[in-house]
Parts: structure tokens; C-alpha cells; sequence
């Protein structure tokens, strides 16, 4: 029996030039691409420069564009290819090169730092918090993401604007401030900055960050549609932002 | 620019700490707090270490579903657990203080799944008596991680990412620093620093099966034994019974003992529950031997004894290693863990989403319709640094050690949920205790040049070779040699075999070449994570020879039962005259008011 085998052809260089490289590895039952990329560093490749972590889709590490698709080293079955096709794997596009399939995503640290925490209301008067999980529910569905940065890899604001980043946070800080906005406890108040800094009102909502969620997040339709809805209404309104003003609250929260 | 600064990259602060993890991210954050200019560096990018792989949940007796719960019964259940090998003052501070550790979690904005009332909810797992760990479906560690990031990001704490520390440096008996490499450009970088923390997780890359990622692989454990710290309980390394097994590509990710937890049996090929085959004399009294009382518990705790797959994780593995041993395992050497027959689909999504997604993405198995099919993974390290109970402080001034590089917690088991405490409680006592030390600390610390440059040249020496031995076979080997000699069930024989095999391939790691420059390159960064690895290795095979008794995580077939006098005792690894010594040193006595504990019926 002629064992089963793949060419695999990967981009090699770093930020000063490169070239695509292609391997011949045998294949085994259930492998997915890391573990063809696994086989290339032991045996072809040493200095094959790629990151991952849990092998398990659970920390968002070995994000890379494979046949052009932004996924998951690690989630991507190598039987979900056709057989005999050549299978390349670039490096994020988004980002900046250091070697091989690592980037720069030092951007995303970057934003992190600009998102106000958490800040709670006082608790109850027991000294204990509760919180309803219906109530907690779509916050938990933003809690779900692995910070693997392929939402910021393929929104065009900045994948093909460089320039967009200095003024826009991206869609991985838009479903944080989701999450901060909409959490039950918080008391902080980020409008200004999600319509300013953020600049939240670049997206315009083609869905891209929202198809290659490998945590599948409904990004745009459950964090980023609703974060303007809140944000223009509170500009628009004169009577709710005075209201606001003088109660100090937060906006009622839309539903669930 | 001199040849020195062309060289190395210079940072100085009060305390660094190793590891941005759940211990490290806490360390950092307390040493912060206490006005201390705190370092935290890590090797791979912040919020990806082991702790966010972490599924089924932080364990705490809040009380919330089992108001009868209490420190006492966490504490009891902790020690019985780790079958009383334990640090007794780390087991009792761990119980008192994990309820706060969670409360504060949520203070800094993590969302745990809720009871009815509005409170956190916790779940059941084996060995704790109560539903005891608070969870977020079946990614609790992701959730603890990203919240200690949030928290850090605003702490004014300098984040080192993707940076190596290959040596802790000493002003005599004193720590003063270390030594890293950015893994980005291979260049050195030198820290200045009062205090260390260590908080670099565990061993698991030592062994082929493993639930552990590329940066389990004892760092931390071999810093420490350099430096001149103790390593206790070596021999003690968690095996979880339930590890994916097929296909060959994912053998041995994690399978969350929440499934258990939520309901879930164990089944041979014959169809039987075979968990009450397996019931020990030491967890008899309370636990099920029938299908209708295991299954009452999970409703009523009050009337009924708990179910025979929810032992502790040393109990079930071996029990599954039997059965496969035995012939009725399946055709890819696992049991079947089945969850569909016994709940709702709805529940099992629910409950256990990321299980539901990674069976079915990798395996091409739906987990509310089908068993699982599951087996042993190498998967924590309850061996380590021995530290201060109270401080965590180390043997060597300066030095602090927190979370799974650190011993004594755990004695010879882990119980499941108690890890994430674990890192909590200890990395905020283990920043404290760092900061403090280093405020309170007064003179000059002077870099060893010396140390430094031998160091430097050595991490280098491997591009200076040609046709060296290749780093990824040594390692290949090496876990197939820990996998097969040093595994679940050790002999005395096997286990000697093994220091042979280690000592050859010490010989050989010291031969390797790279290929490739020193920008972001794996293959090198592999030949120098060999050294702690066969550093590792030969401790827990010295120290697993020295354990002529079976505990824990620790099965010898040539010493099947337990010893009680090897169960007053700690197995010491220590560095000596280039070699590694064993001792055996008495565990610290518990007082009597907690020894009264386990004295009452249980």
C-alpha cells in the first residue's frame, strides 16, 4: 500500500522577503494542519517558526490563512481537503512578519491596554453579588473568545488600511466592550471612547470577523450592531443623555 | 554601543515573575499592588499558558449549593485526596482562603455560571464531597485567565512575552536575577531583580501522552533545583483517567471530569460500569456499589454514597489501565465515557460545550449521541518546589514559587478544581510574600558576569555545531522512555532501565545542532528546553525508585500497597556535586484540632 501523503507549501521568510517552501509529509488518521506542520519541523524543518499552544482550539495560538481561509491550525482536519491537493498556509496578513507563519499581533496588546476595566456597582446587601444567567448569557458568549485575532485579521478597516489602526479598535475589542457594556455589575461608562477612540463607526458591518470566529461569537450581530445602536441613541438623544446625567445610570440594557 | 549592551538587553526591577499563567498573572498582580516594580515574563503570548486549557472549574467551599460545605470538609477532602502526603498548612490555607480568591474574580468582572438565586453555581467532581467548583460551562480556565489579564493590563506591570528564562543568577546565597532569551530575535536579555517568582507550571512534555502543551516542560522545576531550592515529591505525577484517544492525532487532550461530574459513566466493551469493580478499601465507606445508589447521588448527596467514577483521578485511571490491560478496552486502547445516554442533548451542549465542539471537529463524534472513547493522559505534576506554606518562599533567599511548579499542596493526588484554586491563593501569597521581601530589602545585588556568559555561550553552542543529533529526535525518544518505564505503573526494574535510557540521552542533548539563525526558531528553543526536561526526568525516575510503596499518583506492581512509614515522608531531590541526591525528609505535623477531621466516620 503507497502511504498516503500530502505537499504542503508554506510561506518561509521574514519581514525582509521570503518565499513559499512546499513539503511532502505522510499522512496519518485524523491529523490536522498542525500536525503536518508538527511533522515538517521534526523531520524537514527545524526552524519552521509557527506558534500553538492547547492543540485543542482553546487559546487561539496557531491562527494562520490556510488556502487563503483564516483558521485554526489545530481545527483544521487535513480530510476536509480534497485528496491530492496542495495545501498552502500563509502567515496573518494583517499583521506585521517576524518569521514564517508568526506575526507581530503586538497591536492587539496595544488596544487591550485602552479598554477601561471593570468596574463594579456595590454589592448586595448581604455583601453578596447575584447575577441572573439569563442575564449573563450573551456577556458569557463574548467571555467565549480564545483571543486568536483572526476577527482583526480579516476586518478590511485595517487589513487593507494600515492607517486604520491608530483610530480603530477592531472587532476582538468591540465584542470586549460588548461584554464590559452589557455586563450586569459594571458601572463604567466607555461611549465616548467606543465612538471615538474605538472607532466603532468604521465597521460597516460586512460580517467578515464574524464568519471565521472559530468560537463562533455572533460578532457583528450580537456585539458590534448593538454597541451602535447604544452609542448613536445616546449621541442623538439630548432628554436621555440629560436624564443619564443627573441619575448617573447606565442605559437599560437591550434584551437578551 | 559596548559589546555588553550590544550582547545583552538590561531590565532591573524589585520581582519577576516566570510564568503568566493563573499563579503568575495573580503574583504579579499582588506584587503590584504592594508598590513592588513588578516583571512578568512568559514564553508564550500573555493569556495562552497552560490555565486557559483548564475546563471544569475553580473549587471553593462557598456553600452556595451545598450549604453544609465549609473549609473543614474542602480541607478533609484535599488531604484524603492527595492520601495524606500533603502540606498540611498549604491544604488548610487553601481551603480557608479559595472562596475569596473566586469572590474577587468576580469582583474583577469574571461571569461563573449562575444558581438559581443569582449566586455562583457549582458543580460536582470526584473527591469532593460537595458540588463544589465554581465553572463556566467547560472553560472555567479561559475565563480565569482573561479576567487576570484584564486586571494585570491595568496594574502598570511590564509584560515580557515570548521570552525564555534558561537561569536564575545568585549574589552568593541571594537571588539577584536572571537570564532570558526573546524568542523573537534569540537576543539576551538580562534581569536585574530583589525577587523571583516562579509560577512556570508543570513537566507534561516529558511523556509522549499528554494533556500539556510545548511549555510543560519543567522550566521552573530545574531553575529552582540550580539555584539551590529542594524538590519534593518528584514520583507524584497526575495521569487523568480521561484523555481523548483516537484519533491518533489528538491522543491525549483533555477530556474535563465535569462529564463525569455532570453524569457521565465509564464502560467497558462489555458493557459494564466497571468503576465498581475498582472501589479501595480507603473509599469504600463512601461510595456506591450499585448502579441505583450512584445514580441517586446526583440528586440527593444526603441519603445516597457517591458514584465509583467520580474516585479521585489516581483511582480512575489505574482502574481504566486495568481494564484495557485486561482486554475489554476498545480497538484504540480506551474505555467508553458515555454522557449521551444518560442526559439531555440540550443539557450536554450546555453544559459541556467545548467538549460537544472538540469531539466533533476532531474526532467526528457527537457526544450527545455516542460514547467517547477515552484513556490516561499525562496531564499535572503534584511534585515541586518546596516552599513555605504561608509565603511560599523557597530554600533560597528571594526565591518564591506558586501554582504547579510548586510541592507539597497536593501530596501524591490532585483533586480536579483544585488546581485553579491553587494558583490563586498561592500566587497572591507568593507576590505578597515576594514584594515584601524585596521592599523590605536593603544593599546591593551584583550580577555573577561570569554565570551569565557561561550561560550565553552555551545556549549558543548548538549553532556551532554541524550534524549534530536533531533536537526533535532526542525528544521524541525521551517521551517514549518516560512513557514506557516511567508511566502509570512503574517497577523498580523499568524504572532503572530508564535512568540508563535518560543518561543516554543527556549525552546526546548535549550534541544537538540547529539549523537556522537565532530569530523565532523552534528547533532551537527545543534543544535548550531539553536540558529541564532531562533535568526532570531523571527526579521524578530518582525519586519514583526511592517510593518503594504505591500512593497517589505513584503505582509501583512491585510494591503494590501503601507504606505507612513512606507516608510520613517526603522524597527530597536535591542538587549535589553535579548529581542530583534523594533524601527522605518527615512531613510537617499536623496539629491536632485538624487531625480530628479524619477521625470522624466519613
Amino acid at each position: 500500500m503507497i502511504e498516503k501523503q500530502v505537499t504542503m507549501r508554506i510561506w518561509r521568510g521574514n519581514a525582509e522577503g521570503g518565499a513559499f517552501t512546499e513539503y511532502v509529509v505522510p499522512l496519518a488518521e485524523g491529523m490536522v494542519v498542525l500536525d503536518v506542520m508538527f511533522a515538517i519541523q521534526a523531520t524537514q524543518a527545524q526552524d519552521l517558526a509557527l506558534r500553538w499552544n492547547c492543540k485543542a482550539g482553546k487559546c487561539g495560538s496557531c491562527s494562520a490563512e490556510i488556502n487563503g481561509n483564516p483558521r485554526l491550525m489545530c481545527m483544521t482536519r487535513m480530510d476536509t481537503f480534497e485528496p491530492g491537493e496542495t495545501i498552502t498556509v500563509t502567515p496573518m496578513k494583517t499583521f506585521p512578519l517576524i518569521k514564517d507563519l508568526v506575526t507581530d499581533v503586538s497591536f492587539n496588546y496595544e488596544v487591550a491596554k485602552t479598554m477601561p476595566a471593570f468596574k463594579p456597582k456595590a454589592p448586595d446587601a448581604d455583601g453578596k453579588r447575584r447575577m441572573y444567567q439569563e442575564d449573563i448569557d450573551r456577556v458569557q458568549e463574548f467571555h467565549k473568545c480564545i483571543e486568536c485575532f483572526l476577527c482583526q485579521n480579516v476586518c478590511h478597516v485595517i487589513r487593507d488600511h494600515e492607517e486604520n489602526k491608530r483610530n480603530f479598535a477592531g472587532p476582538r475589542f468591540f465584542v470586549r466592550l460588548a461584554a464590559l457594556e452589557m455586563h450586569p455589575l459594571d458601572v463604567n461608562d466607555r461611549r465616548e471612547l467606543i465612538r471615538k477612540k474605538a472607532g466603532l463607526g468604521f465597521c460597516n458591518i460586512t460580517k467578515c470577523c464574524t464568519e471565521v470566529c472559530p468560537e463562533d461569537i455572533h460578532i457583528t450581530d450580537n456585539a458590534i450592531i448593538p454597541l451602535k445602536e447604544r452609542v448613536v441613541s445616546d449621541h442623538y438623544d439630548p432628554v436621555l443623555k440629560l436624564w443619564r446625567t443627573i441619575t448617573r445610570r447606565k442605559t437599560e440594557r437591550p434584551e437578551a | 554601543m559596548s559589546e555588553d549592551e550590544e550582547m545583552y538587553e538590561h531590565h532591573a526591577y524589585d520581582v519577576i515573575v516566570i510564568g503568566a499563567g493563573g499563579a503568575g498573572l495573580r503574583a504579579a498582580i499582588e506584587s503590584s499592588a504592594r508598590g513592588a516594580r513588578t516583571a512578568l515574563i512568559c514564553k508564550s503570548l500573555l493569556g495562552k499558558a497552560h490555565t486557559v486549557m483548564a475546563e471544569g472549574g475553580v473549587a471553593a467551599a462557598l456553600g452556595n449549593v451545598w450549604p453544609e460545605d465549609n473549609w473543614q470538609v474542602h480541607f478533609r477532602d484535599t488531604m484524603r485526596g492527595g492520601k495524606m502526603l500533603n502540606n498540611w498548612r498549604m491544604a488548610q490555607i487553601h481551603a480557608q482562603e479559595a472562596p475569596d480568591r473566586v469572590l474577587e474574580l468576580e469582583e474583577w468582572g469574571a461571569l461563573f455560571d449562575r444558581t438559581k438565586d443569582g449566586l455562583i453555581l457549582q458543580r460536582d467532581f470526584a473527591g469532593h464531597r460537595y458540588a463544589r467548583l465554581a465553572h463556566v460551562g467547560d472553560r472555567t480556565g479561559l475565563e480565569m485567565i482573561r479576567t487576570l489579564q484584564n486586571n494585570a493590563v491595568h496594574k502598570g506591570i511590564d509584560v515580557f512575552m515570548e521570552c525564555t528564562v534558561q537561569r536564575l543568577l545568585k549574589d552568593g546565597e541571594r537571588i539577584c536575577g536572571a537570564l532570558a532569551y526573546w524568542r523573537e530575535t534569540g537576543r539576551f536579555v538580562l534581569f536585574k531583580s530583589k525577587a523571583v517568582v516562579l509560577a512556570t507550571g508543570g513537566v507534561g512534555k516529558c511523556w509522549k501522552i499528554t494533556s500539556n502543551s510545548w511549555e510543560y516542560t519543567g522550566d521552573g522545576h530545574t531553575l529552582a533545583l540550580e539555584a539551590g531550592a529542594d524538590l519534593i515529591d518528584m514520583e507524584c505525577v497526575q495521569f487523568h483517567p480521561t484523555g481523548m484517544v483516537w484519533p491518533p492525532s489528538v491522543r491525549g487532550i483533555l477530556v474535563t471530569e465535569g462529564v463525569r461530574g455532570d453524569g457521565g459513566i465509564l464502560t467497558n466493551t462489555e458493557n459494564r460500569r466497571f468503576m465498581f469493580d475498582y472501589i479501595t478499601e480507603y473509599f469504600k465507606a463512601e461510595t456506591a456499589d450499585n448502579e441505583a445508589e450512584a445514580d441517586a447521588w446526583y440528586t440527593d448527596h444526603r441519603n445516597n454514597r457517591r458514584p465509583p467514577e467520580l474516585l479521585p483521578r489516581d483511582e480512575v485511571a489505574r482502574s481504566i489501565n486495568s481494564e484495557v490491560k485486561a482486554g475489554r478496552g476498545t480497538e484504540h486502547g480506551g474505555v467508553y465515557l458515555d454522557i449521551a445516554s444518560r442526559k439531555p442533548a440540550d443539557y450536554i451542549k450546555k453544559r459541556l460545550p467545548s467538549m460537544y465542539h472538540q469531539f466533533k471537529e476532531l474526532a467526528g463524534v457527537d457526544i450527545t449521541k455516542e460514547p467517547m472513547e477515552v484513556g490516561p493522559t499525562c496531564h499535572y505534576i503534584m511534585g515541586g518546589v518546596r516552599v513555605e506554606a504561608d509565603t511560599a518562599a523557597t530554600a533560597v533567599p528571594g526565591l518564591f514559587a506558586a501554582g504547579e511548579v510548586a510541592g507539597g499542596m497536593h501530596g501524591s493526588n490532585r483533586l480536579g478544581g483544585n488546581s485553579l484554586s491553587d494558583l490563586l491563593v498561592f500566587g497572591r501569597r507568593a507576590g505578597l510574600a515576594a514584594a515584601d521581601y524585596a521592599n523590605a530589602f536593603e544593599g546591593t545585588l551584583t550580577i555573577d558576569t561570569q554565570a551569565v556568559e557561561e550561560t550565553a555561550r552555551w545556549i549558543l553552542e548548538p549553532f556551532e555545531r554541524s550534524e549534530g543529533e536533531n533536537p526533535y529526535a532526542i525528544h521524541a525518544d525521551l517521551q517514549e522512555c518516560m512513557q514506557n518505564l516511567v508511566g502509570i505503573i512503574r517497577t523498580e526494574d523499568e524504572l532503572k532501565e530508564a535512568l540508563v535510557e535518560i543518561e543516554v540521552l543527556r549525552e546526546r542533548a548535549g550534541r544537538t545542532s540547529v539549523i537556522g539563525n537565532r530569530q523565532y526558531n523552534p528547533g532551537w528553543h527545543l534543544a535548550m528546553d531539553l536540558d529541564s526536561m532531562l533535568t526532570v526526568s531523571e527526579a521524578v525516575t530518582r525519586a519514583a525508585i526511592e517510593r518503594k510503596e504505591s500512593r497517589g499518583g505513584h503505582t509501583r506492581e512491585d510494591y503494590p500497597s501503601t507504606d505507612p512509614a513512606l507516608g510520613r515522608v517526603n522524597i527530597v531531590v536535591r542538587r549535589a556535586d553535579g548529581g542530583i541526591t534523594i533524601t527522605q525528609d518527615p512531613l510537617p505535623q499536623m496539629p491536632d484540632d485538624l487531625r480530628k477531621l479524619f477521625e470522624e466516620s466519613s
